[in-house]
């Protein structure tokens, strides 16, 4: 039985080994994938249904940003592409 | 620049053109009769005279192979002539076993009646919309929807087109198709029908189904006609008695033909269906093996000898196949193999070559008029004599070989710049030197040739752990760079001095091992004192040092410490302090008196001795860590090549031996063993009571017989631990087993606790030893449910006292598992290192940082998450803080 959102929050989000999550806008997007020279497919995908794209509503197309601690560096910033299913 | 060795050989006219793409498909039947020059027709292969039959498998049409006959299609010779393809015109179809599964699926998803795909039209444009965006960037995503499209599609019973009921296909690996009636009968497809269902689908819905019908129609996959490849891809093997010998595949292929043929004469003849049916089924193994003669469910298919003949899919697969063996696996010139031995003298960035060798392995040298003279003295020497010439290429690019040129005398005196000697291999040559399994970068390093006499290249000890060589019969290859290019490429990136620091974890992989060690130890006691004759012996060792300074003690003689010796060897801006491996009681360097702490300010070395930890290969945060990452890679090189030589050299001078006094202990530390040994029996047998008076408590998660193995296991390895605590205790700290093991050298304090305290708990696979036979381990022991510490493998000897028989069966027992899991380990770690390799081999740091794929795709947004190439970093830190906190300071 699939959760509701607010179940999955409760699971996923707030797992301490869980990145910080959010869907980076579109104009910015652009930007980001520039500074990059990347392709929007040649960013690591994510799945729609992953729970952690579920949990902030993302839609196929979108890009996240990932915050989570490294072991090299305190704080790494990484993206996925959100591909559909 | 065009460089052309060899003689240039009149090529016909080929047009040069490059490759866009490749694209893989399936040849149609009139693909395949339309690249035919010629159809079988016979069996048979020679007539009586020995010559090819017109129409058989050896037709001189397809080619030829045997030099002097002329091909009958393109009129070239054997060297010219690239084969012609046949093709075998078959009776009745067969499936092509290797497309058997998309067959399947097209059977599965589609209308045996009308061929349509089992999608209501509302589907098919809704999936066909899709699709059509996903194919043109996201292969992946198109490849999962297609896989959707055929489960949707097969689920289906009835089809929405013509609204006729379809039966279930089954397909029975590897190439029969049934159909299940609605009472659960299995009713054969033959191929012929098979194929007639795969014609009847439209263009339109096999594109939903994933297939591009232009170059891969279904029906393609049931093969009506068979390719005959060419002679040259199946060659007949003359033996010295004259019998011609055939290929595997012309095997096949004439039991394809005569099957062939039995087949068309039974129909001819109007055969009952149950013989042409047999007959068929026997067409469709021999085409089946002659693909692949390893398919599951599929008898193989064996020579007369008995022996199983190779399929088409052999000749590509595994190890020894087409592309891990012929392609990837190409074999080079410019190489030599042979045994390796040691040599403690040479560089660490040198390698030994034997003049046999240096004689065979070459480097083309452009001649010039700075070196004309060298070249032509080399060229005079001639192929016999080291350093002498194998080769001399003129300008025109013919090339000469010395050894059948009978005037060389005449011929050196024509060789001026323009011409190319390929001159023997000489000192101070770049070659590539490797040990197998090549598993990192440093399993292939760039190395000076020195040439030696003897038949074993040379190498430096200090470079064992790199490469995980030994001298127990180890085999090394050389290869010999033979363009300027990549000699400088080779010297420059490859050379062992630029790998010392390790990428795996960004420490020294080189360094001291084992008998540098203990010289450096030697050397560096307190009570080494050394007379001028000795450091100037020892200081010689070391080549390159300067001026001897004042000696530490002047009166009644001079005489200068170890320490000093190391102190003149030091760069004099060197400053490091580190705790040694004999640190036990002082707390601060600046106050010990005891040696326990390392210190060297400004390249005086003020107290502590030298070990594995301060000069030792891997070792991080050490003495030669901070010299190899703090100075420049020559510099380290070389202060490591002057520093072992005069360990060893000191070594040398003073002798070093063990014998069995370095592992006598004192009577009462027998007695204190004894007494562990017999407490912790004791304490074991305590626990088998309550196990037996069934007062055991079983630990959560456990049963009770588990608890009780653990318990016992514990209380036993407690034994050994406490027999280790007594050992150290007791054994003279002066031994030189104890300073082997105490300095890193070699062994350990387990070790001597084996030795001469107690052996311990054997273990198979990790636990006590519990097989052998029922209800007891061996035949000594009395039955029991439970197994006492004796019958567990506890050995309660040593083996300076030896073993009693059980121990010692017991001790052999754990041994030999012990080389068993080893063998078995290495063979898993190959393999799964293999498969990491494959999958990773395109990943690669690009330019701004990123870790990405070959088609870019972005793997790690930035590589470690901090930059750091570990090679380069100082154990994974890009910057060591207290490193360079320390230097501040230390300038004031």
């Amino acid at each position: 039985m699939a959760k509701s959102r607010r179940e999955l929050s409760s699971l996923v989000l707030e797992h301490q080994y869980n990145p910080q999550v959010e869907v980076v806008p579109r104009e910015e997007a652009k930007k980001i994938l520039r500074s990059l020279r990347a392709k929007i497919w040649q960013i690591p995908w994510i799945r729609a249904s992953d729970p952690l794209a579920r949990v902030v509503g993302a839609r196929p197309g979108d890009l996240l940003r990932l915050r989570r601690r490294s072991p090299m560096a305190e704080v790494v910033e990484t993206y996925r592409f959100v591909v559909p299913a | 620049m065009t460089v052309q060795f060899g003689v240039a050989r009149a090529q016909p006219e080929v047009p040069l053109k490059s490759i866009h793409r490749i694209r893989f498909g399936i040849l149609s039947p009139d693909a395949i009769r339309n690249m035919s020059v010629m159809e079988v027709t016979t069996s048979q292969i020679y007539d009586e005279a020995g010559l090819p039959v017109r129409g058989g498998l050896m037709d001189r049409r397809l080619g030829v192979v045997e030099p002097g006959a002329r091909c009958e299609t393109c009129d070239n010779t054997h060297d010219a002539c690239p084969g012609h393809f046949g093709h075998i015109e078959l009776v009745k179809p067969v499936i092509h076993v290797e497309f058997a599964k998309y067959i399947f699926d097209i059977l599965r998803s589609t209308c045996p009646h009308c061929g349509r795909i089992m999608l209501r039209n509302d589907e098919i444009s809704r999936y066909r919309e899709r699709l059509e965006r996903l194919s043109a960037k996201w292969k992946l995503l198109a490849d999962n929807l297609v896989e959707k499209i055929k489960k949707r599609a097969s689920e289906r019973s009835t089809c929405p087109h013509c609204g006729m009921k379809r039966n279930k296909v089954k397909l029975e690996r590897p190439y029969d198709f049934y159909e299940e009636t609605e009472n659960g009968a299995l009713v054969k497809i033959d191929p012929e029908v098979v194929r007639e269902r795969l014609e009847r689908v439209p263009n339109e819905d096999l594109r939903l189904l994933g297939f591009d019908p232009t170059i891969a129609r279904p029906e393609w996959a049931v093969l009506t006609v068979l390719p005959v490849p060419p002679p040259h891809v199946r060659p007949s093997i003359q033996l010295e008695t004259g019998i011609r010998s055939e290929d595997d595949l012309t095997h096949k292929l004439i039991d394809i033909m005569r099957i062939n043929e039995k087949l068309k004469i039974e129909l001819e003849g109007g055969a009952p269906i149950s013989v042409v049916e047999s007959i068929w089924s026997l067409l469709q193994y021999h085409i089946a093996t002659y693909f692949n003669n390893e398919l599951p469910n599929v008898s193989i298919a064996k020579h007369r000898s008995g022996r199983p003949l190779k399929g088409l899919a052999q000749r590509l697969k595994g190890k020894e196949g087409r592309f891990r063996g012929s392609l990837s696996g190409k074999r080079v010139d410019f190489s030599a193999r042979t045994v390796i031995s040691p040599d403690p003298n040479l560089s660490i960035n040198e390698v030994g070559v034997p003049i046999d060798v240096a004689k065979v392995l070459t480097y083309p040298e452009r001649v010039n008029e700075w070196n004309v003279d060298r070249l032509r003295q080399l060229v005079m020497n001639g192929p016999e004599t080291w350093p002498g010439a194998n080769y001399v290429i003129t300008p025109e690019g013919r090339r000469m070989d010395l050894r059948y040129v009978r005037d060389r005398k005449s011929l050196v005196d024509r060789i001026g710049p323009g011409w190319v000697v390929e001159r023997h291999l000489q000192d101070g040559d770049v070659v590539l030197f490797n040990r197998q399994p090549s598993l990192h970068r440093m399993s292939i390093m760039a190395h000076v040739v020195k040439v030696l006499p003897g038949r074993t290249f040379r190498l430096h000890l200090a470079v064992c752990p790199p490469y995980n060589a030994d001298f127990d019969g180890d085999e090394m290859n050389l290869h010999v760079p033979q363009n300027e290019e990549a000699r400088a490429e080779a010297r420059l990136l490859m050379l062992v001095q630029e790998h010392i620091v390790s990428p795996r974890y960004g420490g020294p992989i080189i360094g001291a091992r084992q008998d540098f060690i203990i010289g450096a130890y030697l050397l560096t006691r307190k009570d080494t004192l050394l007379d001028r004759e000795m450091v100037a012996y020892l200081l010689g060792a070391a080549r390159e040092v300067g001026d001897i300074e004042e000696p530490a003690i002047m009166h009644p003689a001079e005489l200068w410490t170890g320490k000093q010796v190391m102190s003149m060897l030091l760069p004099r801006d060197f400053t490091w302090v580190q705790p040694t491996a004999f640190r036990s009681t002082c707390a601060d360097p600046a106050t010990c008196l005891e040696d326990e702490y390392l210190v060297i300010l400004n390249g005086f070395m003020a107290s502590g001795v030298l070990d594995k930890k301060s000069i030792g290969a891997e070792q991080v945060d050490s003495l030669w860590h901070r010299i190899a990452r703090d100075y420049p890679a020559g510099v380290a090189r070389k202060w490591l090549d002057s520093a072992l030589r005069v360990f060893l050299r000191y070594l040398d001078l003073v002798g070093y031996t063990i014998g069995i006094d370095s592992f006598d202990l004192p009577p009462e530390a027998y007695e204190e063993i004894n007494g562990i040994i017999g407490r912790g029996e004791e304490r074991a047998r305590k626990y088998m009571d309550e196990y037996l008076a069934k007062t055991l408590q079983p630990d959560p998660g456990y049963t009770v017989e588990e608890t009780l193995e653990n318990r016992m296991a514990i209380e036993l390895s407690k034994v050994r631990e406490d027999a280790t605590r007594v050992v150290e205790k007791h054994i003279d700290k002066r031994s030189e087993a104890y300073i082997m093991a105490k300095t890193g050298a070699r062994g350990s304090l387990i070790n001597l606790v084996q030795i001469s305290g107690v052996l311990g708990q054997q273990t198979i696979r990790g636990e006590r030893i519990k097989r052998g036979y029922r209800l007891r381990t061996l035949p000594h022991f009395e039955f029991s449910d439970i197994i006492g510490p004796e019958a567990g493998g506890f050995v309660k000897g040593n083996f300076k006292g030896g073993l009693g028989p059980v121990e010692y069966f017991f001790h052999a027992a754990a041994g030999r598992d012990g080389l068993i899991d080893t063998a078995v380990r290495t063979a898993q770690s190959g393999y799964m290192q293999r498969r990491l390799v494959n999958a990773l081999q395109d990943v690669y740091v690009a330019y701004d940082g990123t870790v990405r794929f070959s088609n870019d795709a972005i793997v790690q947004f930035k590589y470690s998450d901090d930059f750091t190439d570990v090679s380069r970093s100082d154990h994974g830190k890009p910057v060591n803080i207290d490193q360079v906190i320390a230097r501040v300071r230390q300038r004031g």
